[in-house]
């Protein structure tokens, strides 16, 4: 029996070790240029990369950011020897303690502090060890940061904070290690929220994230730190926010995701094309979910006339029904089946029971054929 | 002397400091062993910070700031404005022309006190019961109208509610209502002025209830950590809407927990603007100074209800507030102060009165006739601009504005650009 590796339980045969799933996906650059073919990334004039993991493209993109903008500064529990997760390995003995440093175990407080520091018209970077432990700055999230430039009537704003948290499965995170509460966080105007899915979307979206002028929740994938790994342009670049990503064309059915979701939705894919070879899938990586791109699934959605939306958070009220009741009002038509969502059930995130709690290939794939059937 | 301690059958002599100094990391003040099991429940009690006696009367001569006539008479003329104000927006609301109001009867000193301590450069961070600050830093009357009735000039667009001022131009983060939660902002944003190398600190103010919530404990510990140089200013006015502060805390106000966060702490009798101008000039110059947090306490008395949306007899006795009010009035020791030097008179306190009260209703007059803010503005500044999703719902309110011109009235609102 093959070691385990760090990270998600070894499952049954049907279900592939997520490690290796991230380690054979075609959406990780492994050819150098061939980043530089998407016209997202072809107006980057340096064409040097750098094949790097993911926590290693959010250190890259925060050492821009710091490098960039002296108002930078990056904090949080635990940042200045580098993080729990080796995020910000480095950046104290090369920005100084002033500008990387420990905060008070405080969520509430590391948030108000960077709201004020953003509120002066400087650039916060505040880190939430885990996503689980955000709620205690939910209030500071949603009726400040959130609220800050619509109620003073554009006076002030702290469009230069962003908060960066570790969400989604880790394979043995249990309740407060495994969460991905972007729902919550969706029905708050005046936030934006994005979940790279890769080493290269990581340090694009999260240096979009900094400079953009609104406050953001960057939201990484843990379980990709390690595991995913691919070739980064070495420049500094961004992506765009609130745009989302098709990652594979098809005819036959839509299917959208976001953060790590998509690794075990390519393997679905694969699987499904093997079943139904004349059927083909079209994949959407959403990436924002606040504001969402609601045209670019909108258009998917009334060419192939199927909708399969799949995500870790529970299924009530997590941000596939937004998905579901806006494709439902604008391609009603066009809809050969109801909308399908796949997501993690109704309870706590187990420990035990991970694998048969969270949106694996075998749910997506019966899913699918239930759309199909239809 | 006991023995040198021995460990084991090795004799391995314990240096006899270890003995005495405690040296776990957590220990960051240096502690010592005792054998004496007792637990601490008294401390002294911090005392208060008093200039002028209820006479007016400067207590000890070398504490007397010194401030010339000119910013006497001004500081006074504020109080009095602020009262003014506060009269006739109390009314105001009352006959159902704003929507809602909180006066600061009681709490003048502490506002203007600490106000003219302070230069236009330093950050302002407030709860809502504090005006006058606003006012002692030059925020027009017009200002504090419009804002009161929402109107097309109020900087805020008219979105938040009654007294929930902000100024750009004064550096006064604009209010917001969650308690507490501009607190460790003012921690970043002190942190922020130092790192930028101005000269100038964050000010904090809050009430005794509001330091019951966790972000106040959050804001002190890590503008501590963070050697952030702001002024925590505490308001301590006996009463949280309906709670007396026996229900409140237990320990000795809040200046007492100063210490416990490893911070500069005083307390100040909030009655006595001589007293809190001083306290703050210090703390201004001490935060400064040593890049690090003040903690000021100012023991006062909310002498006005919570707002207009209580009625205070409920909980405390009337005869209570009267007797605060006739007995320790910040602007009637000031009064006498400004008296004792010459500089005020009855026949001045009758004219600024009166003037003062005519350029309050002026104001309340041509805020009155302003229209109401444009209806986009019910979408603009949520983000920096108009995402997809904001564009289709403003398509949308337009097209039932159209369709529905009287039930959607719009004729009291500026219209569009």
């Amino acid at each position: 029996m093959p070691l385990r590796s760090r990270g998600y339980a070894a499952a049954s045969s049907d279900e592939p070790q997520f490690i290796n799933l991230v380690q054979k996906s075609s959406f990780l650059n492994r050819d150098g240029d061939a980043i530089f073919q998407d016209p997202e990334f072809s107006r980057i004039s340096s064409k040097e990369t750098k094949n790097v993991n993911y926590y290693t493209a959010v250190n890259d993109a925060l050492a821009t950011a710091l490098e960039t903008d002296e108002s930078a500064i990056l904090f949080g529990e635990d940042v200045a020897f580098g993080g729990v997760f080796r995020c910000s390995m480095g950046l104290e003995s090369r920005f100084g303690k002033d500008r990387v440093f420990n905060t008070p175990l405080s969520e509430q407080g590391l948030v108000g502090f960077g709201i004020g520091v953003a509120a002066q018209g400087a650039t916060a970077i505040a880190e939430i060890q885990f996503a689980d432990y955000v709620f205690p700055a939910f209030d500071q999230i949603v009726n400040e940061a959130a609220k800050y430039r619509y109620r003073s009537g554009n006076q002030f704003h702290c469009g230069g904070l962003t908060i960066r948290m570790p969400g989604m499965a880790v394979g043995h995170g249990g309740h407060y290690h495994s969460q991905s509460p972007e729902a919550f966080f969706a029905h708050v105007p005046g936030l934006k929220f994005v979940v790279p899915r890769s080493p290269a979307q990581a340090k694009g979206l999260l240096l979009a994230a900094i400079r953009d002028p609104n406050p953001v929740i960057v939201m990484e994938p843990k379980i990709l730190y390690r595991a995913a790994t691919e070739d980064v342009p070495v420049a500094d670049y961004t992506l765009p926010l609130g745009k989302a990503a098709v990652l594979q064309e098809g005819r036959d059915m839509t299917i959208v995701g976001w953060g790590s979701q998509l690794y075990t939705l390519e393997e679905a894919v694969r699987r499904a094309e093997a079943k139904w070879p004349d059927r083909s899938f079209e994949l959407i990586d959403l990436r924002s979910i606040l504001p969402w791109d609601a045209d670019t699934v909108i258009r998917s959605v009334n060419k192939t006339g199927r909708l399969l939306i799949a995500h870790e958070a529970p299924l009530t009220s997590g941000f596939g029904a937004e998905i579901a009741a806006t494709v439902s009002e604008a391609c009603l038509l066009k809809l050969e089946a109801p909308v399908a969502r796949v997501t993690g059930f109704d309870t706590p995130f187990p420990l035990i029971h991970e694998k048969f709690y969270v949106p694996s290939i075998v749910r997506c794939l019966d899913k699918m054929e239930a759309l199909f059937n239809y | 002397m006991a023995a040198p301690q021995r460990r084991g059958g090795g004799g391995v002599r314990v240096r006899p400091w270890l003995r005495h100094a405690v040296l776990f990391p957590g220990a960051t003040c240096g502690s010592f062993y005792t054998s004496d099991l007792r637990f601490v429940k008294e401390y002294p009690t911090l005392p208060t910070y008093r200039v002028l006696d209820l006479e007016g009367q400067v207590i000890n001569p070398a504490e007397d700031p010194g401030l010339s006539q000119e910013r006497c008479v001004a500081i006074y003329r504020n109080m009095l404005c602020l009262n003014a104000l506060d009269v006739i927006m109390y009314e105001a609301q009352r006959q159902g022309r704003i929507s809602f109001y909180m006066t600061n009867y009681g709490e003048e000193a502490t506002h203007m006190g600490s106000a003219e301590a302070l230069t236009l450069d330093d950050v302002i961070f407030g709860q809502y019961r504090e005006a006058g600050v606003l006012l002692h830093r030059g925020f027009t009357l017009d200002e504090f109208m419009n804002q009161c009735y929402s109107n097309a000039r109020d900087e805020g667009k008219g979105r938040q509610m009654p007294i929930h001022y902000g100024s750009k131009r004064l550096n006064f983060h604009t209010i917001s209502s969650p308690l507490a939660t501009q607190i460790p902002q003012a921690a970043g944003a002190a942190y922020a002025l130092k790192r930028s190398g101005k000269a100038a600190v964050a000010v904090c103010y809050f009430g005794e209830g509001a330091a019951s919530e966790g972000d106040f404990h959050a804001a002190l510990n890590i503008a501590a950590t963070t050697e952030s140089p702001v002024l925590f200013f505490c308001r301590n006015n006996g009463y949280a809407i309906s709670t007396p502060v026996r229900d409140q805390y237990r320990g000795d106000g809040i200046a007492s927990r100063g210490h416990g966060y490893g911070m500069h702490t005083i307390r100040v009798d909030g009655n006595d603007v001589l007293a809190v101008y001083r306290a703050v000039q210090a703390a201004r110059a001490l935060a400064l100074r040593d890049a690090q947090p003040v903690l000021i306490e100012a023991l006062t008395y909310r002498v006005g209800h919570h707002s207009t949306s209580d009625d205070s007899s409920a909980y405390r006795d009337k005869k209570e507030v009267a007797d605060w009010q006739r007995q320790d009035s910040p602007n009637v020791r000031f009064r006498k102060y400004l008296e004792r030097k010459g500089w005020w008179d009855d026949a001045a306190e009758a004219h600024a009165k009166k003037t003062l009260r005519a350029q309050v209703l002026q104001a309340f007059a041509r805020a009155e006739k302003v229209k109401k803010p444009a209806l986009q503005h019910l979408f603009t500044d949520v983000y920096d601009t108009l995402p997809p999703h904001l564009q289709a719902q403003q398509a949308e309110l337009q097209r039932l504005l159209e369709k529905y011109p009287n039930e959607l009235n719009t004729a009291d609102f500026e219209t569009s650009v």
